[in-house]
């Protein structure tokens, strides 16, 4: 299986609305997985969305989705899925015929509509309220319905816009496990948050917009790796975080060494994280060093996206 | 050349025929409850049963027949058909629902529903269109058959007669024909205005003075005109009267053969026109 039947393909893509740009020159190949796309709003996160699905056209490259594009509507959308952000519904209907009537587009029988419908409701836990009218609902609700009705038709390419806006705890942390569910299954989960938090756990990779421009792609831990203005923040936990400072402050790499404030471990940032960590085995082992616990305190999307987009920027 | 006749008649067998058939009913069922059912539709029901409402009264008032006789009111229904039901009923009830089939769905944020659905668009267009021309031909046609039935069914034997034995079947024939025909063109032209126009109301009013007064143009662009093939096609002649007419450029007459494929021509040309242009359509409801 070739990059192109596998992946979501941006080449050189760009759109602009007449004057306004939406994205520029952006090239991704998307592989299966959950990616989030994270920005700030008008970065061009909806428009990627958008380019991907179809709904606009760029102005300039190609965009493919597993090979196919949205000029053979039967075949491409069989496999996309999209829940846009916008929140809004077909006049009068309720949950249950909203989902049903776009299957019935798709060409299946009533029985085999109303089934996957059914199947969709109990998905997002939307069963009870399914035979109400969409115009009743409640924003979280509306939110269910409008994703119950993207992965109705079980497709392979699950595209969110802003999935959990407007939804309780309880409903975000279902819908996140549903995400992350969909992603292990080999589907191509793409969502845009502003959740980074909850996004962050869940996601194989990101991809960080900023002003219509692409600023990083990839595997979270990549990304971080390769922002050098920021040195890596690593927490080590140990009974004596003292000592392991001073050892450190030797080093070169390593440009703090600040004790925890409740004593028990050392935040340090270094410019070299693989150097720090041989340094750090190195003590283990050879002077007996106990170790409670190692982990980056700033490997996430949060602190990228602090890095990168939030407070001024910085290269990649 | 044979070549190409070959790819393309492969192409055609190979199409999906059965699943463009099965969406297109789906497509006819969501539209026409829509059509039929919303809020919006009150007014066209209205507008086409006021005249139904003036038969009905006029045949309340007089139970025996009127004083002006069949022959008098074969001709003021031909007066009402085509200065009410043609220029003003159905132009503007096509109007009213067809500029809203895809402006109503921008207008209400939900036309992505359909674009990212496995459809193409050109058969939503034509979906669309059929669903908008049931509607209308069938509000419009009942309107006209009832006032008909009212017209001569107060003349009692004579007027059956008149209708079972006399022209008044053709006619009937006649009008239901120009009533789904007026639909076709106003409707197919509405439409493609919509999908142009982000307010399609005075490109309308601008087809409205194009309609009434294209007698004064040229002979040869007044078949651009929906009306010119309608008023052919109507079983009464009206002598033109007014002002207007001595501007009025006599254009040759044409026949049935040739106004009714000439019609559905222009009809299909504007929709092929409407489908080319949806090709483009993005989703982009903050500029609307």
């Amino acid at each position: 299986m070739t990059t192109s039947t596998s992946h979501i393909v941006f080449e050189n893509v760009s759109k602009f609305y007449g004057e306004v740009l939406g994205v520029n020159r952006v090239s991704l190949a998307l592989p299966p997985g959950v990616t989030s796309l994270v920005g700030p709003n008008g970065s061009g996160k909806t428009t990627l969305m958008n380019l991907m699905t179809g709904l606009v056209r760029p102005t300039q490259g190609r965009v493919s989705v597993l090979g196919l594009t949205p000029d053979e509507p039967e075949e491409f959308f069989r496999h996309v899925g999209y829940c846009t952000q916008f929140d809004s519904f077909p006049k009068s209907v309720t949950g249950f015929e909203f989902i049903n009537q776009f299957l019935r587009l798709r060409g299946l029988s009533s029985g085999e509509a109303a089934r996957l419908t059914a199947e969709a409701i109990e998905r997002v836990n939307m069963a009870p309220a399914a035979h109400r009218r969409v115009a009743g609902y409640s924003k979280g609700m509306r939110q269910r319905i409008r994703l119950a009705q993207a992965i109705a038709h079980h497709p392979t390419v699950l595209v969110l816009d802003e999935p959990l806006n407007g939804l309780d705890p309880m409903a975000r942390s279902e819908s996140i496990a549903l995400f992350e569910a969909l992603g292990k299954q080999g589907m191509h989960v793409v969502i845009s948050s502003h959740v980074l938090h909850e996004v962050d756990k869940i996601s194989d990779q990101v991809v960080l917009m900023s002003y219509g421009y692409v600023v990083a792609e990839g595997q979270i831990h990549g990304v971080r790796s390769e922002v050098k203005e920021h040195p890596m923040q690593i927490l080590v936990r140990c009974p004596n975080p003292h000592l392991l400072a001073s050892r450190l402050f030797t080093q070169e790499h390593v440009v703090e060494a600040k004790l925890n404030n409740d004593g028990g471990g050392v935040l340090v940032r270094t410019r070299d994280a693989e150097r720090f960590y041989q340094l750090l085995n190195r003590i283990v082992v050879e002077e007996d060093f106990p170790l409670e616990a190692v982990a980056p305190n700033d490997d996430d999307v949060n602190s990228v996206y602090q890095y990168l987009i939030g407070s001024g920027g910085g290269t990649v | 050349m044979t070549a190409a006749l070959a790819r393309m008649r492969q192409s055609f067998t190979e199409a999906p025929w059965r699943l463009w058939l099965a969406q297109l009913g789906a497509i006819l069922r969501i539209e026409i409850r829509k059509s039929m059912w919303r809020r919006r539709s009150i007014w066209i029901y209205l507008l086409a049963f006021v005249p139904t409402l003036m038969f009905g009264i006029h045949a309340l008032v007089n139970p025996m027949g009127s004083s002006a006789g069949i022959s008098g009111d074969t001709t003021v229904f031909a007066y009402v058909f085509q200065f009410f039901y043609l220029r003003v009923g159905i132009f503007f009830g096509c109007m009213g629902l067809f500029t809203w089939l895809f402006r109503g769905e921008v207008v209400e944020k939900s036309l992505h529903y359909y674009f990212l659905a496995p459809v193409r668009r050109q058969l939503l267009i034509v979906g669309k269109f059929l669903a908008g021309l049931i509607t209308v031909a069938l509000v419009f046609n009942a309107s006209v058959l009832l006032g008909f039935t009212f017209l001569y069914g107060h003349y009692g034997p004579a007027g059956r007669a008149f209708v079972f034995n006399g022209p008044g079947f053709g006619h009937l024939l006649s009008y239901l024909l120009v009533t789904t025909l007026a639909c076709l063109g106003f409707g197919s032209i509405f439409l493609a205005l919509s999908l142009v126009f982000k307010n399609p109301i005075l490109p309308g009013i601008a087809l409205l003075l194009w309609e009434t007064f294209h007698a004064v143009a040229p002979a040869l662009v007044q078949k651009l005109s929906v009306s010119f093939y309608l008023t052919q096609l109507c079983p009464v002649t009206i002598p033109p009267e007014g002002f207007l007419t001595l501007f009025a450029v006599l254009a040759e007459p044409v026949s049935p053969w040739i106004a009714i494929p000439g019609l559905v021509l222009l009809s299909v040309a504007v929709l092929v026109f409407a489908c080319v242009r949806i090709q483009r359509t993005e989703i982009s409801y903050l500029a609307d």
